[in-house]
């Protein structure tokens, strides 16, 4: 029953991937300037090294005919290597993945939860001082920009009262261990907290607005009328029923976590993918940037399937 | 252009328009007045927006130049610089006021461009229908999914830097939501039978997306900028920070990206971090609070909530 909404989603995300594939093909090309010549700016090479340079590139030829080459190249996950480094980019990236997933997971299980009782606490009582004030923070969370939030948590609790680091993924001197698990973990605390932050206001806001729209439903009188305690309604009848674009918002608001973890480990110098990124941007290193780039473009892609196959499996009126 | 008339003496097509258009405009105002919370985000726009304009009058447009900078550097406040001095010795609430102009400038700019392509692409595939709505639906789809930050970095690397380019960056990164909610309109209007009798009175597929489905639509475009804006302000506040703003002009972004590469983190000069990121934060707030009003007078089926 559900095989033709799983085939047409999962066809579905291989056709955005190509189209992303292709995408970053010509926007590295069609540009104004050739990669070449901004490769031998910032590196000072002679003519003989540039033509050397962009026939390992395959940048010689005419752009059509570089297309083979590219696609060839990007499905056996060659993207060459890091201008910066000279090491291959796929080990540049291969270093940094466990350090991002490690923040945005954190991160993500923080904002829900956070933003799953604000939201279902507000909604419940709606009007009240709560609800208020819930929806007040998480409006003002909304508008503040989150790389400011970031540097604003890391001069108060870094800079100034010295509390957490001020940057880094761990200390210079040696741990192993439970010890290099809280060194870490200290570490972890401020970009975490600053992720969070920036999410918690958005899903907030949706989860209650999802959980008022299930509250008049008559299951939920027939429940009380039963004689179900309250707590029992709200969490057992009413949440489970609003569950659903929650679930699936989390999932699709992947690509502005990725997105915000970009900020957040560049100002705590947090050594991630984002890092990375960030600081291929000032050095032009357009290898790691492309190959960063079609990275968190594909995974945005697998998250987003993975929320429409989940939504049919979880949501029997959506199998067809 | 001619319009037809009415008769002789009663009155034109374009004066009935009008008044309805009147009409319609004063009710609206009339609703939104009521919403106390909208007119407070209002109030904090205005401010703003008066700052913005007036910033000549406010402070003197020396102040920004780093060679005549008259105070020391990393100041606090005192009663000559209220909010201090950057590390050129700059005042930095001449820095914020003049900053309004920038930020707020690209926000419209990004805004503006944002919603022609948003509302362009879905009119033209919503109309037209078949293979250039499949089209169009799954470029649409596609700026949709893709994570905007990674994708704008991408653009503002690849062009050169520039206030345009900031706004062209965020434009391209930020249509899609507004393309998706027009074209569902554009279905929907298509249909109807005043569409149907243009077209049988011969008028062509452009007349008809400019004069009659563009202006159905238009109240959907007109609700959606008021997100944008506040979306554009964080975006450019955000590409700043990563080093992708406009190096030459000062906008709030910048002014946060200056704390943060000369160390007024470690120093702890709250004074230069603190007032564009709460200038910031009142200005899409504001917005936010006036979309939201604006959306329960439009659809009163919220008001409840």
């Amino acid at each position: 029953m559900g095989q033709g909404i799983f085939l047409r989603s999962t066809l579905h995300a291989i056709g955005t991937l190509l189209f992303v594939v292709l995408f970053n093909f010509f926007l590295f090309r069609v540009v104004p300037g050739d990669p070449v010549t901004r490769i031998a700016r910032s590196e000072g090479l002679t003519l003989e090294q540039r033509e050397v340079l962009a026939a390992e590139y395959g940048l010689d030829k005419p752009v059509l005919a570089q297309l083979p080459g590219y696609v060839a190249s990007t499905l056996t996950l060659d993207f060459g290597s890091s201008f910066g480094s000279g090491r291959p980019v796929t080990k540049e990236i291969g270093e940094r993945v466990g350090k991002t997933a490690l923040l945005v997971g954190v991160s993500t299980i923080g904002s829900v939860a956070i933003g799953l009782v604000l939201g279902v606490y507000g909604a419940w009582k709606r009007g009240s001082a709560f609800d208020t004030g819930s929806m007040t923070v998480s409006l003002l969370l909304y508008s503040v920009p989150e790389g400011w939030l970031s540097l604003v948590l890391l001069m108060v609790f870094g800079a100034m009262l010295g509390i957490f680091p001020i940057g880094g993924y761990r200390s210079t001197s040696n741990l192993t261990g439970f010890a290099y698990m809280t060194d870490v973990l200290n570490h972890l605390v401020l970009p975490a907290l600053a992720l969070t932050l920036a999410f918690v206001g958005q899903y907030a806001i949706i989860i209650r607005s999802s959980l008022l729209d299930v509250m008049g439903e008559e299951y939920l009188d027939l429940a009380r009328a039963k004689g179900i305690r309250e707590e029992h309604v709200l969490w057992r009848h009413a949440v489970p029923n609003a569950i659903l674009p929650i679930f699936t918002l989390v999932f699709y608001s992947f690509g502005y976590i990725v997105g915000g973890a970009v900020v957040v480990e560049s100002i705590f110098s947090w050594p991630g993918l984002g890092n990375l990124t960030y600081k291929a941007i000032a050095s032009q290193d357009f290898p790691v940037l492309q190959a960063a780039f079609l990275l968190t473009s594909a995974s945005v892609i697998f998250s987003n399937l993975v929320a429409d196959l989940l939504y049919g499996y979880l949501d029997p009126r959506v199998r067809r | 252009m001619a319009e037809p008339t009415t008769g002789g003496a009663g009155p034109t097509t374009r004066q009935l328009a009008r008044a309805r258009r009147r009409k319609a405009r004063t009710g609206f105002w009339r609703d939104f007045r009521r919403n106390r919370i909208g007119i407070v985000g209002l109030v904090v726009l205005v401010f703003f927006v008066a700052t913005a304009l007036f910033a000549p009058l406010l402070a003197d447009p020396s102040g920004l130049s780093e060679a005549t900078a008259q105070g020391r550097p990393f100041e606090s406040p005192s009663l000559r610089y209220p909010l201090g001095t950057d590390e050129f010795g700059r005042s930095v609430l001449t820095l914020l006021i003049w900053g309004s102009r920038i930020s707020l400038l690209v926000g419209l700019l990004a805004t503006v461009g944002a919603m022609t392509i948003g509302s362009g692409v879905a009119i033209v595939g919503g109309y037209y229908g078949r293979a250039s709505d499949s089209i169009l639906n799954a470029l649409t789809n596609w700026f949709l999914v893709i994570p905007w930050i990674p994708l704008a970095i991408v653009l503002a690397a690849s062009l050169s830097p520039g206030l345009l380019t900031v706004s062209i960056v965020i434009a391209v990164t930020s249509w899609a939501p507004t393309a998706r909610l027009v074209r569902a309109q554009v279905l929907s209007v298509k249909e109807r039978p005043y569409v149907e009798r243009a077209r049988g009175l011969g008028a062509g597929n452009w007349h008809v997306m400019t004069r009659h489905v563009l202006p159905s639509v238009f109240p959907i475009i007109l609700a959606n900028t008021v997100v944008t804006i506040a979306v554009a302000i964080l975006s450019e506040t955000t590409l700043a920070i990563l080093g992708l703003g406009d190096p030459n002009s000062t906008s709030w972004g910048t002014i946060i990206e200056g704390a943060f590469a000369q160390g007024a983190i470690t120093i702890g000069a709250w004074w230069y971090l603190l007032p564009p990121g709460i200038a910031i934060s009142l200005v899409v707030l504001s917005f936010m609070l006036v979309a939201n009003a604006m959306d329960e007078v439009v659809n009163p089926r919220l008001r409840r909530r």
